[in-house]
This record gives C-alpha cells, sequence and structure tokens, in this order.
C-alpha cells in the first residue's frame, strides 16, 4: 500500500513539474503575470509530492518489504536500519529518484529566494527546472520505477546491499554529489532563460553567482568524499583511479569552476559574456553525461546497453535535447550578448582566461580518455581501457600552470596592470617557493639522505609554497600593521584565499604522498616483524569475530618506532553472510604527516597472512584541501553583497 | 589587410596550431596508454603482442591456483572454454578472486606465453561479470560449435 502511495506521489509530481514548464513559460510571452507567479508555488508542491514518493520508498527499505523488486535487490532483514536507509540511493532506481527529490528541493529554493529577481526572469528559470524535472520523471516512471513489485511471488530475504556501499561514506556521499550536478541545472536555467530573453547583465551574473557557488560547493565536498571513501574501504590505500564514474564527477567540477570564475568577470567588468553562459550549459551538461555514464550501464558493457537499450535510449535522447537544444539557442542568441570591454596587458581577466583555458584543456582530455574505450567499443576497435598514464600526463602539467598562473593572478588588477608592480610583488614569494623546493626535500626523504632526493616532492612544494606566500603577500599589503582593515575585507575575498590555501594543501597531499609513499606486500607468519619506512610492523595473529552481519579475521599488528609502541592496529577481512562476500576493512593510524594503513590480503595457510603494510606521508592533506577549498566557496557564497543587493532591489520592487 | 584582421588570422592561426598540437598529443598518449584486451585462445595461438601491457582474462580454473611457499608469488590458469592462459603475479590478490570465478590481468605476455601480471581484478559482485571474459567466453564457444566439438558442458 505505501508503495503504491509514493508511486501516485510521484506521478502527482510530474503532473505539477509539467504544468511547472507551461504555464510560467507562456505566461511571460502572452505577458500573464498570474501565470508567471504559479512557477513560484508549483516547486513546493513538487517537492512536496516528491518528499513523499522518497519516504515511502525509505518506509519501505525499512519494514523489509520484498515484494518490491528494488528493495529486495539491495535490502536484507540483517541490515542495520542506518544502512537500509543508505540503501534507497545505493542502486539506479533510488539514486534517480533521489536525484528528482534534491532537484525539486533545488527548484523550490530558487521559488522562495529568487523573489528579488525580475517576474520575467524568473519565471522561465522555474519554468526550464520544471522542464528538467518533467524530464527525470518520466525517466524514473517509464524505465526505472523503484515502486515496481515483484508479484506473485515475492522473496522471502533480500539480496543484501552490497558490502563496499554499508559505510557511512557512502551514506554521505551521493546525496552530496547529487546536490552539486543538480545544483548546476540551476544556473544552466538562469542561462537558457537569459538566452530566451536576450537579456544578459552584470545584474544577471550577481544573481546567478550564490547558486553556482553552491551548487559547487557540494560537488566539491562529494568528490573529496568519495575518494576519501575509496582509500579507506576499497582496502589497498589508492584515493584516485582515474575511473570512469570518478572522471563523470570531475569533469563538471573543472567546467564548474571554470564558471565560478568566469562569471565573477562577467559580473565585476562584463566581459566573456557568451563564454560564461558557454561554461553553465557545459557544466550542466557534464553533470548529466556524468550520471548518463554512471547510470545507464554503458560504462560496464557497450552490449548491456544494446540489449537492454530502454534506459539507455532514454538518457541519451535526453542528452542529446538538453545539449542541443541549448547549443542551438546559443548558437542563435549567445553572440549578440558579447560586449567588448577593454583589458590589456597582465590584467585580472587575463589571468581569468588563462585560468578557463587550463580547466577546460584538462576537462576535454579527460573527455577524450573516458570516452574513447567506449566509442572504440561501438566501432569495434577491440576492447580497451585507457590507463592512468595517459590522465597524468596531461592533467598533472595542466594542474601546475594552473597552480602558478593562481599565484601570479592573485596581484593583478581588473583592466590592466603595471608589468613594474608585477615584477615588485613576485620576486618574494618566488624566492621562498625556490629555497623550500631546494632545501625541505633533504629532510623529508628516508633517513634525510641526499639519495633520496625526489624531485616530484621539490615541484609539489615549490607549487605549493609559491601559492601560500602569494596569498600571504597579498594579505599583508591589504591588513598591513592595522588588524581593523581585516575585517573590512570581504567574505568573497576571504573565501578566495581560503580556497586558494586549500588548492595548496591539497598540491601538498597528493605530490607528497605519492613521493614518499612507502608499501610492501609480504607473506607474514604471527610473531614475524617488518620494516616500512621507519615503522616496525610486528604481526601479532588473528582472532574471529562476529559483526551485526558479518563474521571476520581479524589481524592484530603492531607498529613500533625505534622500539617504542605507536599504535595497535586490527585490519579486517570480512566475510557477509547473505550472498557470501568476503570484504577487506584497512586499518588506518591517521595523522596530518602520515597515515599508517595496513590490510589483510588472504590466509596462507599455517596462520600465515598476505598483508599490505603502507606508510603514506601528508595523504590526509589531499581531503583537508578539499575540505578547505569547499569552505572557500561557502564563505564566498555567503558574501554580504548578494545580499545587501537583493534588499535594495526589493525595494525597488515594493514601490513599484 | 586591415591590421585588426590581420591580428584576428595571426589569433586563428594560433588557435588552430596549438588545437592540432594538443588533438595530436592525445591521440599519440590514448595511443601509447591504451589497453587492449585479448582472449586466452588468442594469447596462447600467439596472436598477442609480446612485451606490450595488455589485458586477459577469463574464468579462473579449478585448482590451478598455486602459491609459492615462501612469498607470495601466484600462479593461476584463465580459460574462455578452448585455451587455458598460465599468469603469475606477485602480490596480494583482490577479495572477490577466487576459482571457477571471472579474472581480468593486465600485464605483458612473455616469449614462453605467459603473462606476468602487474594488475589482477576480478569481477565486482556474485551476479556479475566482467563484459570482456562473457565475451570471450561466447566466442569461444561460437568456434567450439563451428568445430563441432561434443564437449559443451564444459562451459559455465
Amino acid at each position: 500500500m505505501i508503495a503504491e502511495l509514493g508511486h501516485a506521489a510521484l506521478i502527482i509530481a510530474l503532473c505539477l513539474a509539467a504544468i511547472q514548464t507551461v504555464a510560467p513559460m507562456l505566461g511571460s510571452f502572452m505577458g500573464y503575470s498570474n501565470w508567471m507567479r504559479l512557477g513560484y508555488s508549483l516547486p513546493l508542491g513538487q517537492l512536496l509530492f516528491v518528499a513523499v514518493s522518497f519516504v515511502c520508498l525509505a518506509a519501505a527499505f525499512l519494514s523489509d518489504d520484498f515484494t518490491l523488486k528494488y528493495v529486495a535487490q539491495n535490502s536484507n532483514t540483517e541490515l542495520p536500519s542506518y544502512y537500509k536507509i543508505s540503501a534507497v540511493w545505493s542502486a539506479h532506481e533510488g539514486s534517480l529518484l533521489l536525484w528528482a527529490l534534491i532537484l525539486a528541493g533545488w527548484s523550490a529554493a530558487v521559488a522562495l529566494f529568487s523573489r528579488t529577481l525580475p517576474l520575467l526572469l524568473g519565471a522561465r528559470v522555474l519554468s526550464i527546472l520544471g522542464a528538467i524535472s518533467v524530464g527525470f520523471g518520466l525517466f524514473l516512471l517509464l524505465t526505472s520505477n523503484p515502486f515496481e513489485r515483484l508479484l506473485p511471488v515475492a522473496p522471502l530475504q533480500g539480496a543484501d546491499l552490497n558490502p563496499l556501499l554499508q559505510d557511512i561514506g557512502l551514506i554521505v556521499h551521493p546525496p552530496m554529489l547529487y546536490m552539486g550536478y543538480v545544483g548546476f541545472a540551476v544556473p544552466f536555467a538562469f542561462a537558457i532563460a537569459a538566452l530566451i530573453g536576450g537579456q544578459f547583465d552584470s545584474a544577471w551574473a550577481r544573481w546567478c553567482r550564490p547558486w553556482i557557488n553552491i551548487a559547487w560547493v557540494f560537488l566539491t565536498l562529494g568528490i573529496t568524499l568519495g575518494s576519501w571513501w575509496a582509500y579507506y574501504e576499497l582496502g589497498w590505500g589508492g584515493w584516485w583511479f582515474w575511473d570512469p564514474v570518478e572522471n563523470a564527477s570531475l569533469m563538471p567540477w573543472l567546467v564548474g569552476t571554470a564558471l565560478m570564475h568566469s562569471v565573477s568577470a562577467t559580473e565585476k567588468r562584463g566581459v566573456f559574456r557568451s563564454w560564461t553562459l558557454l561554461l553553465a550549459i557545459f557544466t550542466f551538461s557534464l553533470s548529466l553525461l556524468g550520471t548518463f555514464l554512471v547510470r545507464s550501464g554503458i560504462l560496464t558493457s557497450v552490449h548491456a546497453f544494446a540489449t537492454d537499450p530502454e534506459r539507455g535510449v532514454f538518457m541519451l535522447a535526453f542528452l542529446a535535447l538538453v545539449i542541443g537544444g541549448s547549443l542551438m539557442l546559443f548558437a542563435l542568441r549567445g553572440p549578440a550578448m558579447q560586449k567588448v570591454a577593454a583589458y590589456s596587458g597582465w590584467s585580472r581577466e587575463l589571468m581569468l582566461l588563462i585560468n578557463n583555458l587550463l580547466l577546460v584543456s584538462a576537462m576535454t582530455m579527460i573527455l577524450v580518455g573516458t570516452l574513447y574505450p567506449l566509442i572504440a567499443d561501438v566501432l569495434e576497435l577491440g576492447k580497451i581501457s585507457v590507463g592512468p598514464p595517459y590522465f597524468n600526463f596531461f592533467f598533472v602539467p595542466l594542474i601546475v600552470g594552473l597552480v602558478v598562473a593562481v599565484g601570479i593572478a592573485v596581484f593583478t588588477k581588473w583592466k590592466t596592470t603595471e608589468g613594474r608592480l608585477l615584477l615588485q610583488k613576485i620576486p618574494f614569494p618566488l624566492v621562498i617557493a625556490l629555497l623550500s623546493a631546494l632545501f625541505i626535500p633533504l629532510f623529508l626523504g628516508a633517513d634525510s639522505q641526499l639519495f633520496s632526493y625526489s624531485l616530484s616532492a621539490a615541484l609539489t612544494l615549490f607549487l605549493a609554497v609559491w601559492l601560500i606566500a602569494t596569498i600571504a603577500s597579498d594579505l599583508r599589503e591589504k591588513i598591513g600593521s592595522d588588524r581593523a582593515r581585516m575585517a573590512k575585507l570581504s567574505r568573497s575575498y576571504w573565501g578566495m584565499q581560503l580556497a586558494h590555501s586549500g588548492l595548496a594543501i591539497c598540491v601538498l597531499g597528493v605530490g607528497l604522498s605519492t613521493a614518499y609513499d612507502d608499501s610492501r606486500e609480504l607473506r607474514m607468519h604471527p610473531g614475524q616483524t617488518a620494516q616500512v619506512a621507519n615503522y616496525q610492523f610486528q604481526f601479532v595473529g588473528t582472532d574471529k569475530i562476529a559483526g551485526p552481519n558479518f563474521t571476520a579475521h581479524r589481524g592484530h599488528i603492531r607498529v613500533l618506532q625505534q622500539d617504542q609502541l605507536v599504535t595497535n592496529l586490527y585490519p579486517e577481512k570480512r566475510d557477509y553472510n547473505s550472498g557470501g562476500q568476503v570484504m577487506t576493512e584497512a586499518a588506518i593510524d591517521p595523522s596530518l604527516t602520515r597515515d599508517i594503513y595496513v590490510s589483510l590480503g588472504e590466509p596462507l595457510g599455517n596462520k600465515a597472512w598476505a598483508i599490505s603494510l603502507q606508510v603514506k606521508p601528508f595523504v590526509r592533506c589531499i581531503w583537508l584541501g578539499g575540505l578547505m577549498i569547499a569552505l572557500g566557496g561557502l564563505l564566498a557564497a555567503i558574501d554580504r553583497r548578494y545580499r545587501r543587493r537583493s534588499k535594495h532591489s526589493s525595494a525597488i520592487r515594493g514601490g513599484a | 589587410m586591415h591590421p585588426i584582421r590581420k591580428q584576428r588570422l595571426q589569433l586563428v592561426m594560433l588557435i588552430v596550431v596549438a588545437a592540432s598540437i594538443a588533438a595530436g598529443l592525445i591521440a599519440y598518449m590514448l595511443g601509447q596508454n591504451a589497453n587492449y584486451f585479448y582472449t586466452p585462445s588468442q594469447v596462447v595461438r600467439g596472436d598477442a603482442p609480446m612485451g606490450i601491457s595488455l589485458r586477459a582474462g577469463g574464468m579462473v580454473v579449478e585448482n590451478s591456483v598455486v602459491r609459492s611457499a615462501d612469498s607470495l608469488e601466484v600462479s593461476f590458469r584463465v580459460t574462455d572454454g578452448l585455451e587455458n592462459l598460465e599468469i603469475t603475479y606477485s602480490g596480494i590478490l583482490p577479495d572477490l578472486f577466487a576459482e571457477g570465478e571471472a579474472a581480468i590481468a593486465t600485464g605483458k605476455v612473455d616469449s614462453n606465453r605467459i603473462l606476468r601480471a602487474t594488475q589482477v581484478l576480478a569481477k565486482h559482485d556474485e551476479n556479475y561479470t566482467p563484459p570482456e571474459v562473457a565475451d570471450a567466453i561466447s566466442k569461444a564457444y561460437q568456434l567450439k560449435q563451428q568445430n563441432q566439438s561434443p564437449s559443451q558442458g564444459s562451459l559455465q
């Protein structure tokens, strides 16, 4: 019964979305302001009904209703109840429902917080968001209905949630990622509305910026969490694999980052207008492409896609409609938006242009590397996988260039910057960075030997210190000795500096953990000791333990440094009761400067085990940097200027 | 030519040159880093190149997994139903690796047509067989049918 209620609620939500698409758009052309205002109330109703539908599905999971196919495939009576909730979005149907819920949430937020927008623009934005909701609602109901029954014969027990997904990281990661993906629907809708209306100015950019920032913050958090989850849950200590699923989330992030920088130039100086619109379209298109790649089954097999084409074809058609339609509109209207504004030399505009060029290039090469195996398979060129060296070869130099440019950009001014000014400011951070790159690696390598001097560590330190030093010297110049001036700096300025510092920390983590990673895989008997980096690992033995829905071998490893106990680690090898899946649960001793990472391989008989021992210096900086980047974006989004402006314009509206 | 036009032409030329260099580089790197998949039959017949990184996989043959007594050296055979390919690897095998299940190895084929793997991947869950392996097995099966070999029961 509850499932039917959820199904019905979803249908009602689709109908509301359909009206939301048609009425405000028609109204905007015919001049019916009542119709346009309808666009502001319908999203709230849509959110209510999608939420009801979502709660119904969650209830079905909590009550172990295995007559529902989706529940039977992804849950189990033994599953702890918090995992039953997260199992709602663990597979295709439920995660699309989450997509729809989040889209309804964003639409409602736009309806609530954009009352200061001109009615015409607001109505069109909400209409376009409605159209996207219709697309996803149809997709859910026609091809991926989570409320499908397994009647008349329902199983007594579910197939269980994949053990890899039974983890806190996977409870939070997908909603974060989807908040980001779907959030970019808002700037997309703004861009399309601007193209339809033929009006696009600095005010548009100012309205749009907080939305872009918030969506970007969620996407940043989602990617960071995903990388962290892969690190501790997959059991072998990697944090990025250039896997198509990861690439699918990185591509919209790169273009989204380009968008948030380009829109700042559009707001402040009115330049890059059509480029900003194009980026808004691209960012959302790549979000859709990401959903398509991950959810259509095309990655696991082009043939699976061909034999069960319903979902894939729908998504491909939807993708083609969104990308094709918006690019067509852009081709017709976009060039007219461009306004020539002069900038020259080392202006901030030029630096932002370089930023955009590097980020979009990085996205393009990832896109090619991700799609090439699919295209090759379709064309029968053979079954190919593109290895990480391809991605690293392009990504690393582009990021190196980006970091160098970010450091210079801090000193530049809008319109034009005197070369003399730059020549004054650059040497100090440059010298500090060069000295750090030269000397710090001497102390970081194993036993501080000259032979262990690492060039990649030197490059990493140069970049990170360069970035931090440029930020610090800009802060010193802005604040000087007068502390009171600190309060005058805007939140978006602090946000920028925090996010750029986060980039430096992230670069530090990536570079140093790669350069100084020390790991061994070996066969160990109880009592045996092994040396990795400057730690001794003593394998004490294993015992058997029982969890809520698994049993496990638990190893005990004592970690010592110069005969002093550092920590005891207990990695597990879990055996899940349903389905008989085996899973490695690594044990980690974390700290800011190094992680000790231990995982059990397989039993080799005679109480011996295959054991992986790893010491990963500064690896935690990767995610710390990610968090700082996200926090910086958040700070910029809550800058006072956006709210002050809205009060101002609401006063005008009230008076009119 | 008008100076502005000349400037534009230079810009366009620059973009075209830069884009072609980038495209060429991408194509080259893709060629260098694309690992092609070969079936066990192809490798054993000698159709796969030697000394180049490639992928091969199939069902792990029952009782073929041999661990060395004092290290993490391991060898096993994979089959597509026609031929058995010997694979050697040093290190920890993935959780889902098991005899009778699908596995894919990345590595180089040596002169004895043994694949020295640098990475071994096992299937992702109990219902799923990697498409490459499924494809290899069905190809081998078709070949067998053509040769009218009666032993079909050994294929899963």
